[in-house]
């Protein structure tokens, strides 16, 4: 078990859970989904949560992005402390200070690729920094794509789109469940480039969940969880070691 | 199949609701009405049945038709007619009876009832078995009266006490001295009744030494048909008629029966326009479920069931919903239809007391138009569920709104648009009741056309809402963006509004444009300050005008005198009037010649000028009613309307005629002019009579505003029915939409969109597609109200259009509030969402 963090490679802390719990139900019927979770996501770090089914892994996400209430614990991103935020803090929190890019792409079909991007500025009042969107939408390709809507896209392209409105606000932090989750294996890899690139060009913090070894191998760090606990955590992976890691946790679920 | 069916039924229930609901106003309004009437119906029948319990036959006068230069008249039934049918074989006695307008005062002067169910009559001797006495005795002579029972409760009269009543004119106040029960129908109708004795009655009726019915009973062992044998043999076949007491009850069952069949059909009318509205929605409903379902029955069809089968389940839930509304809206059609009774109660109109009658076609009719109607509106969605492939089972998504081309559906709206406002337009042009039929028609065609081209007309109508909800921000952006996403489905949720508004619209328009129109019309013809007329439209007496031209102060006064003449073969309406007075009175255009009315001068109106072919100077000759002829000279033709018409004649002329003189009414002009103070005068004048009433112009234009203001309101109330089932279409359609977006919204939230956001944004759609049946509603109800004006235009000169901003500002809002209302529920329901699982709930 190695539940601590390694030392410190990077000074600042974008998002940290300390003993993060998440309980279900009671008595009988209580299902325990995180078990005194710790962890840091540090700035400018590319994180992937992995684990089988069941592990965690979503809930994790889910309660350190704010979208999801925790039994006991914390969880802060930057200075804000969560846990004590109500509905609609939260809601301006996720809307300030979080990206997210879902496994559905959820982009809205009445608005085009360029209203899609611009949503999370629109919803809070703001002006787009035009620079920063140029170049976010540079990135992702999408320049001969913006007065489309989504239904004229492709899988890939729609992906993208989400990928470039989680950037174009700046957000301290993105969280992606899933991302390639519903994309062939290149439209996939071209997400997966995209998000490293913001990470390393951007200085981008991304956590993302995966049960895709290959995905995983583009982090810079993978956690893995098990049955609510994080069991271990690997640096600079490659889809063979995370795959390796993984075939463990079935062994072990085969004997346990 | 059919368990399936009932799970699906049992597992929407608040769709389901809503659904039921719908089809449970209209059931309710249908089975109301009929319960309603057949009850009102039936007790009229059973009480005027009861009223004709003393009369065995009634011998009335044969009116002697119009022969030549004769006018029609009456004859008199003498009281050598009475005494005959007396003595003839097999009767037991007979009763003359009289009749006449009696208006009562109550204790403050005022007059009781309306004026047209206020009746007089006589008192047959001592004892007249038709009103049996309830305390006191019978009336006798000019100072003594005797009133119905259920009166005197009302004004709180007791015997002694004394009534004021004017019968034409002058004030009487005898004694009251019986109070008596009875089943006439009137009295039970909400009218009231005063009794004289047989002379003073005839007299003051005008009709010494006659009767208007001879009543004749039968003596025990003898038949109703034997007695009129016996009668028709013994009495002058030519004056008179005898009906059997079993025919007369008959008669006025069905002359009820019919009377109540209008108003029967007007509540059915709303009922109808209920009923189709509620057909949208149950259409709306059902496409709504089966779009939700489209994975469960793609699963059953994977699994083997045939297309009929899915549609037939898809049948059965609507015959469950169906027959479930029946049941439920024949319940509450019940309440309804004793309320409505109850409700005239209240409002005076006192109903005679019977069981409610809810007869078996009631129920029928109640359980087939709840389960035919709800099964019409699912067939369609029925079939749609049954081209589901089954390999939609395997898929996630939900049945994609249908982006067939709308390029058809646009076509035949256009066609059938054009088609109706060109006949709506055609109509206008043509002249009164040729019009009405090509009107009612193109009105039909252009709100079905209409109704399909909504679809079409959602996108440009609702863009043009954009600069205002930009003020909104995002939740207006896709507020807006939302409510074009399935226009087919924002076109029948906001038909349901746009038909509700497009009556209310019409008729508002009509009815202030008629209003205003004949309100010019009357005001502006008259000059005279005051118009003297009796409260229920009867005869003045001559004392009125004699005694208002003795006033101080009066300067001009002319009765409108009616009497019946012949010219040409023809029966024609004469008007004497004051020759060197009416000029002063009135303000008649005058077309051709002079107004002068003197000595064999007179004038007349363009229609009658037309139908003669008068023109100034053509002389005619009439026949009056006493058979004597005269020759008299047109000079001049004016412009009739609704209150002076026809052929106006000095009454110095006329009146030598004239058996009886009925004056319609009388106008005065004063020196002082309208005020409270001559109003005063001339009341006071006339011995303050409750049955007279002096009206200034303003009066005039009042009387006929509340006329219709009271039309007005009725029709509002029926039509608030149309608007509930509208409310109910928009919270279903609200949230289905929710439904469907619920991923979306999850997303929204997410990334940021607080609850009120979202609530906004639900409102935002409800509102703007409310506002978009509301806008297309009031456009048609002006058009409908224009074009229905232009037809009675023809007939009316001085029709003019008016179009009620304030009360279209209204309706707007109205709409408005439909939206904000219908969005509560479904606004609370997408705030409160779980966002997580909405997210992944592919």
């Amino acid at each position: 078990m190695t539940t601590t963090p390694l030392a410190d490679r990077t000074t600042a802390v974008a998002a940290r859970a300390t003993d993060l719990s998440k309980i279900y139900g009671q008595g009988e019927t209580q299902v325990v989904a995180l078990d005194r979770v710790s962890v840091d996501f540090r700035q400018a770090e590319f994180t992937a949560i992995m684990g089988p089914s069941g592990s965690g892994k979503s809930t994790l996400m889910h309660c350190v992005a704010g979208l999801d209430t925790f039994s006991s614990g914390s969880v802060r991103i930057g200075d804000t402390e969560l846990g004590s935020l109500k509905d609609k803090q939260l809601t301006k929190l996720r809307r300030d200070k979080i990206g997210f890019i879902f496994q559905a792409f959820n982009l809205l079909p009445t608005l085009t690729a360029l209203e899609n991007i611009t949503l999370p500025m629109d919803i809070a009042g703001r002006k787009a920094d035009k620079q920063w969107l140029d170049s976010v939408i540079r990135m992702v390709g999408l320049a001969d794509r913006l007065g489309h809507r989504p239904s004229q896209l492709s899988g890939g392209q729609q992906q993208r789109v989400a990928v470039a409105r989680a950037l174009a606000s700046r957000p301290e932090i993105i969280f992606g469940d899933e991302p390639t989750g519903n994309l062939d294996s290149r439209s996939g890899a071209e997400v997966l480039g995209f998000l490293r690139n913001s990470v390393r060009e951007l200085g981008q913090t991304v956590v993302m969940v995966t049960h895709d070894p290959v995905a995983a191998a583009y982090a810079d760090r993978v956690v893995f969880l098990a049955d609510g606990r994080i069991v271990d955590e690997v640096y600079g992976p490659t889809a063979d070691s995370v795959l390796d890691r993984m075939k463990q946790f079935d062994a072990k679920g085969r004997t346990s | 199949m059919f368990r399936t069916a009932l799970r699906n039924v049992l597992a929407h229930k608040a769709r389901l609701l809503m659904t039921v609901l719908a089809v449970m106003l209209g059931v309710a309004f249908v089975s109301g009405t009929l319960v309603f009437t057949n009850t009102i119906s039936d007790a009229f029948q059973k009480s005027s049945a009861k009223g004709f319990d003393q009369v065995d036959v009634a011998v009335t006068a044969k009116y002697q038709e119009s022969k030549g230069d004769q006018v029609g008249r009456t004859p008199d039934l003498t009281q050598a007619l009475l005494e005959r049918s007396t003595k003839v074989p097999g009767a037991a006695g007979a009763i003359g009876v009289v009749t006449g307008f009696t208006a009562m005062a109550d204790k403050d002067g005022k007059l009781i009832g309306d004026g047209f169910q206020s009746q007089g009559g006589n008192y047959w001797g001592d004892k007249d078995p038709r009103y049996p006495l309830k305390s006191g005795s019978a009336p006798q002579g000019k100072d003594q009266v005797a009133i119905d029972s259920e009166t005197a409760r009302r004004a709180g009269y007791k015997v002694g006490d004394t009534l004021r009543l004017s019968v034409d004119g002058p004030v009487l106040a005898p004694k009251i001295t019986g109070i008596f029960t009875t089943d006439d129908g009137n009295v039970a109708a909400g009218g009231s009744l005063a009794l004289f004795d047989t002379a003073t009655a005839q007299q003051l009726f005008g009709k010494v030494g006659t009767y208007d019915e001879i009543d004749v009973k039968a003596a025990s062992g003898t038949s109703q048909t034997t007695l009129k044998a016996a009668l028709d043999k013994a009495l002058p076949q030519n004056l008179v008629e005898t009906t059997t007491g079993k025919k007369l009850a008959d008669d006025q069952a069905e002359r009820i029966a019919s009377g109540m069949s209008g108003l029967r059909q007007g509540l059915l009318v709303f009922a109808g326009i209920a009923l189709f509205v509620g057909t949208f929605i149950i259409a709306n409903t059902f496409t709504m479920l089966v779009a939700q379902r489209t994975k469960e029955l793609a699963l059953l069809r994977a699994v083997g069931a045939s297309r009929r089968q899915v549609t037939r389940s898809v049948l059965i839930e609507a015959f469950v919903v169906g027959a479930v509304a029946g049941v439920t809206g024949l319940v509450a059609g019940i309440g309804i239809g004793a309320g409505l009774r109850s409700l005239m109660g209240t409002l005076g109109a006192t109903v005679p007391d019977g069981p409610l009658v809810i007869s078996p076609g009631t129920i029928v009719a109640a359980l087939a138009v709840g389960i035919v109607i709800t099964m019409l509106a699912a067939w369609l969605p029925g079939r749609r569920a049954a081209k589901i492939p089954p390999v939609a089972a395997m898929g996630s998504l939900h049945a994609q709104p249908t982006t067939k081309s709308l390029v058809l559906r646009n076509t035949l709206g256009a066609l059938f648009s054009a088609a109706g406002i060109a006949t709506v337009l055609a109509a206008t042009t043509m002249s009164g009741s040729d019009g009405q039929a090509p009107m009612g028609l193109g009105a039909v065609l252009l709100i079905i056309g209409v109704f399909i081209l909504t679809p079409l007309l959602s996108r440009p109508l609702i863009a043009a809402a954009a600069p205002v909800m930009r003020i909104f921000g995002v939740s207006g952006k896709l507020a807006r963006q939302n409510s074009v996403r399935n226009p087919r489905r924002t076109a029948a949720t906001a038909s349901a509004l746009m038909i509700g508004l497009t009556l209310i619209t019409g008729m508002t328009v009509m009815a202030g444009s008629l209003q205003k129109s004949i309100d010019k019309m009357a005001t502006a013809a008259i000059r005279a300050d005051y118009v003297v007329s009796m409260a229920n439209g009867n005869e003045l007496s001559p004392d009125v005008e004699k005694k208002l031209g003795r006033i101080d102060g009066v300067t001009d006064v002319s009765p409108m005198r009616n009497a019946n003449s012949r010219i040409d073969g023809e029966t024609e309406f004469l008007t004497g009037v004051n020759g060197t007075a009416i000029g002063k009175l009135t303000d008649l255009k005058v077309d051709e010649g002079t107004f002068a009315v003197g000595g064999t001068r007179v004038v007349v109106d363009d229609q009658r000028a037309e139908q003669y072919g008068w023109k100034a100077g053509s002389t005619f000759t009439v026949a009056y009613e006493d058979g004597k002829k005269q020759k008299l000279t047109v000079s001049g033709i004016y412009e009739g309307n609704e209150l002076i018409s026809g052929i106006l004649l000095d009454n110095a002329t006329l009146t030598p005629h004239l058996s009886d003189k009925a004056d319609m009414m009388v106008m005065v002009k004063t020196s002082d002019g309208a005020s409270d103070a001559t109003k005063d005068k001339l009341e006071k004048a006339l011995g303050s009579n409750p049955a007279i009433q002096v009206q200034d112009k303003k009066d005039l234009s009042n009387e006929i505003a509340q006329m219709f203001t009271l039309i007005l309101n009725m029709v509002y109330g029926l039509l608030a029915m149309a608007v509930i089932v509208a409310v109910l279409g928009v919270i279903n359609t609200l949230a289905m939409s929710v439904f469907e977006r619920s991923q979306e919204i999850g997303m929204l939230r997410a990334i940021g969109l607080d609850r009120k956001g979202i609530k906004r944004m639900v409102r935002l759609e409800s509102l703007v597609i409310s506002l978009f049946g509301g806008v297309l509603g009031i456009g048609l109800g002006v058009f409908f109200g224009w074009a229905a004006g232009e037809l009675l235009g023809t007939s009316m000169a001085t029709y003019e259009l008016v179009l009620p901003w304030g009360r279209m500002a209204l309706f707007l809002l109205l709409a408005a509030t439909v939206g904000v209302l219908a969005a509560l529920w479904p606004a609370r329901r997408a705030a409160r969402l779980n966002m997580l699982a909405a997210i992944k709930s592919e």
